[in-house]
């Protein structure tokens, strides 16, 4: 797999709007976003109000997302494009958590929606309508889902990637600076993680690095390209991003991305916490 | 509010505000810190540290970056013009 499978540019989307088998999907976290405009026959999926289960914290079941994607009309031989605000953060995110579920053929919009605008195109404020489908999921692929445990368990053997900024990293900071919600109890990061802030795999106008440049992005920071990895951040989403950079583009093989992320892990009693710039070593329990 | 430190200021071109621009905050060493579109009325604002940093703007056809020396709790005005 490389990059040519998993993007695609605007041009390539402009030439694609009318295609009946391509499905844009805006996922954004302001979502007055798309109500405002959108690329012409994009739908939304809300990544909190429509992939979250309303009573367990965790995703929609199978059932519910079979449920969810019959409804947006989207069908299983459908090609699904990802675009968003927050330089694709929710995009990736929903690319992941459709991968998760199994469908086969996924992209992300190079550049999202800041790109797209920033190039002047198109768009509208009229919302397409797709015909209902019968959508069948999968089980959920775990190979590319971790949960707390597979952190704790592997600590010391599996690399860890936390794409939060130094400061979240270090334990100066709970939470980025302008989303202080949803801290957790304790700061710092899981113990022998590399720091590779999310960003620095984006250009400004919000498309990925070269390859080259992604692969020494992580490397340089210690990062072992033939381990298994998992990445995190707070809750999820912004290792998203830093999934697809190196589960889809640099076709890293075992990528797992760690949805509970600080908020959950940085809340557990008990756990090993390493603060400072240095990924600190495996602590005993 | 008081005790916070704020980078805020308004994009225009031609003396019109330019509304859906993408400001972006960076550090003293070039690293991306934050980024926000901004409103209808070309105003961003961030929450930032004491410091220095650097307010680069993103807009159809132009980027323009300016430097901003941020004090604790106040807040720091940057007006960005745009190139016609």
């Amino acid at each position: 797999m490389s990059r040519t499978d998993v993007l695609v540019d605007a041009d390539w989307v402009e030439a694609h709007l009318d295609d009946p088998k391509v499905v844009l999907v805006e996922v954004d976290e302001d979502t007055a976003a798309y109500e405002r405009n959108h690329i012409r026959n994009a739908i939304r999926i809300d990544w909190t109000e429509d992939l979250q289960d309303k009573v367990r914290y965790d995703f929609i079941g199978k059932d519910d997302f079979e449920k969810l994607l019959s409804a947006k009309g989207i069908a299983n031989d459908d090609t699904v494009v990802f675009y968003g605000g927050n330089n694709n953060w929710f995009a990736a995110y929903a690319y992941w958590y459709f991968k998760l579920y199994g469908h086969q053929s996924l992209r992300l919009l190079d550049g999202g929606r800041k790109k797209w605008e920033l190039d002047a195109r198109e768009l509208v404020a009229e919302v397409p309508t797709r015909p209902a489908t019968q959508y069948k999921a999968t089980e959920q692929d775990r190979s590319i889902r971790a949960f707390r445990d597979d952190v704790l368990q592997g600590i010391g053997t599996i690399g860890l990637v936390d794409v939060r900024s130094p400061d979240e990293f270090s334990g100066k900071l709970l939470a980025p600076a302008h989303l202080p919600q949803e801290q957790a109890h304790a700061a710092g990061h899981v113990p022998t993680a590399s720091n590779i802030p999310w960003s620095k795999a984006a250009n400004d106008d919000g498309t990925f690095r070269s390859d080259d440049e992604l692969r020494e992005l992580y490397t340089d920071e210690g990062v072992d390209l033939g381990k298994d990895l998992i990445a995190y951040c707070r809750i999820g989403e912004r290792s998203s991003h830093t999934w697809f950079a190196l589960s889809q583009i640099l076709d890293v093989p075992n990528v797992r991305n760690y949805d509970g992320s600080w908020l959950e892990y940085g809340s557990l009693r008990a756990v090993p916490i390493a603060r400072g710039s240095e990924p600190g070593a495996p602590q005993a329990v | 509010m008081a005790k916070e430190t704020v980078i805020q200021g308004t994009v225009a071109r031609d003396g019109e505000p330019v509304g859906g621009a993408y400001v972006r905050l960076l550090d003293s060493t070039g690293e991306f810190t934050a980024e926000v579109p901004t409103s209808a009325t070309g105003q961003f604002r961030f929450f930032a540290a004491p410091g220095t940093w650097t307010v680069r703007t993103l807009a159809p056809g132009a980027t323009v970056d300016r430097t901003v020396v941020a004090s604790q709790g106040e807040v720091a005005e940057v007006d960005v013009a745009l190139p016609a």
